[in-house]
């Protein structure tokens, strides 16, 4: 294992790895390519030639059913408002985990439950809560507090991660020299954990922009993405689908790769600081 | 000092209202509301237990319990099967602790795409034309299109495996990456065989892991009604996909009464796994 000659052991686990990867990205390519296919094209292959028809058709034709765009906007924002708040909510509740304080373990269990209880049945009590108390519901309102408790018990969880190996000596350090509880704060403590946060902020966005059960019944009248996904899956019978996956897909990947690019330069940053 | 005394209740306060409003009362009112009376047309305040009544008398209910069940064991012995040997080879044969964050990312991003896309893409692939008998057809394994591969229960469990197994991946490497390896060290030093160090030593260590992977998986598939619709092709059941009609049917308080059951069945399940594992320890 740990010895320099690599045993059976170790092929075999790489081949099943490599079937695992392989397991996981196929279908993923199979939707990339047939999002090209043909303006005959269907579903299916064989690719009836190649075209951005169906790019075209999604971004700059009207659908039969539903609003893209509007969509789109709609989870763009809410993403962007569940990413803020489960990283503030998180960081927050993180720092006060840190100390004892009285109903931190019931608060704890509470958060953990959050993870747990199946969405559906969630999306099924903020619908009726909302119903019960004569509110609207809207994805604004009830689907940002549907989304919060899918979010916050990763963030909250990432944020135990982070402090049960921060070495408090640098806070006690920086109170020695005579630094204000803030000051400690903001230049110690926050620019140590600022990569975490970011992406404790990615996980929030993307498990929101792509929620789906714990939208369904909180959202209100107008559809998040995943809803109009959806919508279209019962409805679209051509590759304009697979063009919709596609380019949801890429937007994922965009911000996914654009956090890990920011970590990285922060990284980077903190090290020649360090150096220098 | 008195600010550093409650700056704790004053940090907690946001997450502590969210759940209070989004989580707690929520459940306080499915509770509620499968005690109420519907006809078809609206729902009114009431206390009966005919929900109850209805949901648990009812044959369909039971089978699709047992439905759902047999979804979760099968999803959680196979995500566990490759969980526990991907984050094995990630923590154990993969030296370089970049090339281990890079193979690790490559598992995690198609998780962060949306869950409906990823199924819509077996479409393609398990069809009746779909890639896998076209090319089974054209090799001449098989002489006609396999018509099990889609919309049937091998679809639901080969989707929900795409769909869960890093949900098992990650809390296992995680315990994987905290054993010491002077433990492993020892027990080949004292001559344990490479079988006797994976069950006498790693996974004894690793069973947090497997348990808190364990909680996900389960929890996810019980609740899930999104992949069983789609993969089935409405031809299975699973509590969700129940509840979820009966919410399109505007039967609240039935699918209030099914939540309630489907709640105390999940928390039973989650805490007959705690028992095994003290989770909080590991954190």
């Amino acid at each position: 294992m740990n010895s320099d000659k690599r045993g059976p052991g170790f092929y075999v686990l790489t081949a099943f790895f490599i079937l695992f990867v392989l397991f996981l990205y196929g279908p993923l390519s199979t939707i990339f390519i047939l999002s090209f296919q043909g303006p005959n094209g269907g579903l299916t292959f064989p690719m009836n030639g190649v075209s951005l028809r169906w790019f075209e058709n999604l971004l700059f034709e009207q659908q039969a059913v539903g609003d893209f765009g509007g969509a789109f906007s709609r989870s763009l924002v809410l993403g962007l408002m569940t990413m803020l708040t489960t990283v503030v909510v998180s960081l927050l509740a993180g720092l006060a985990f840190r100390r004892r304080f009285l109903g931190s373990g019931p608060l704890f269990y509470l958060t953990i439950a959050s993870l747990i209880v199946p969405s559906i049945l969630i999306s099924l009590g903020i619908g009726l809560a909302f119903n019960v108390f004569g509110l609207e519901p809207a994805w604004y309102s009830s689907g940002f507090g549907a989304h919060l408790t899918w979010t916050l018990p990763f963030g909250l969880l990432i944020m135990f991660a982070v402090f049960n190996r921060f070495n408090p000596a640098y806070e006690e350090a920086a109170r020695d020299l005579g630094a204000s509880p803030w000051q400690t704060f903001a230049h110690v403590v926050l620019p140590i954990i600022l990569p975490s946060l970011i992406g404790v902020g990615l996980f929030g966005f993307t498990l929101s922009y792509d929620e789906f059960a714990r939208t369904l019944m909180t959202s209100g009248s107008f559809n998040t993405l995943p809803l109009e996904i959806y919508g279209m899956t019962t409805n679209v019978t051509t590759p304009v689908l697979y063009a919709l996956g596609t380019v949801t897909t890429v937007f994922s990947l965009a911000v996914i790769l654009l956090a890990l690019a920011t970590i990285a330069v922060l990284r980077k940053r903190r090290a020649r600081r360090l150096a220098g | 000092m008195t600010l550093s005394r409650i700056a704790p209740y004053l940090q907690a306060t946001p997450l502590t209202l969210i759940l209070a409003a989004f989580l707690v009362l929520p459940i306080a009112t499915i509770v509620m509301v499968s005690f109420w009376d519907y006809d078809s047309i609206q729902i009114f305040p009431a206390f009966v237990f005919t929900n109850y009544e209805e949901t648990i008398t009812s044959p369909v209910t039971w089978s699709t319990y047992l439905n759902t069940l047999k979804y979760t064991v099968i999803v959680w012995a196979v995500t566990l099967i490759i969980g526990f040997w991907v984050a094995y080879y990630l923590a154990f044969h993969i030296r370089s602790a970049t090339m281990q964050m890079v193979l690790f990312l490559i598992c995690t991003i198609p998780f962060l795409t949306s869950n409906i896309i990823r199924m819509i893409s077996w479409i393609p692939f398990l069809g009746r034309n779909g890639l896998l008998n076209q090319s089974l057809m054209s090799m001449g394994v098989i002489d006609q299109p396999l018509e099990f591969l889609l919309f049937s229960d091998f679809a639901v469990v080969l989707a929900m495996v795409h769909l869960y197994t890093l949900f098992m991946v990650t809390p296992i490497f995680n315990t994987l990456m905290r054993i010491d390896r002077a433990l492993i060290e020892a027990a080949r030093d004292a001559g344990a065989s490479a079988f006797q160090i994976l069950t006498n030593v790693i996974i004894p260590l690793a069973k947090p892991g497997i348990a808190i992977g364990s909680i996900f998986v389960v929890t996810l598939v019980m609740g899930d009604f999104i992949t069983v619709r789609f993969m089935s092709g409405g031809q299975s059941a699973s509590v969700g996909l129940m509840m979820a009609n009966q919410i399109a049917l505007l039967q609240y308080p039935a699918a209030a009464a099914n939540a309630v059951i489907l709640l105390a069945l999940v928390l039973l399940l989650v805490a007959g796994i705690l028992r095994i594992v003290n989770i909080r320890k590991e954190l």
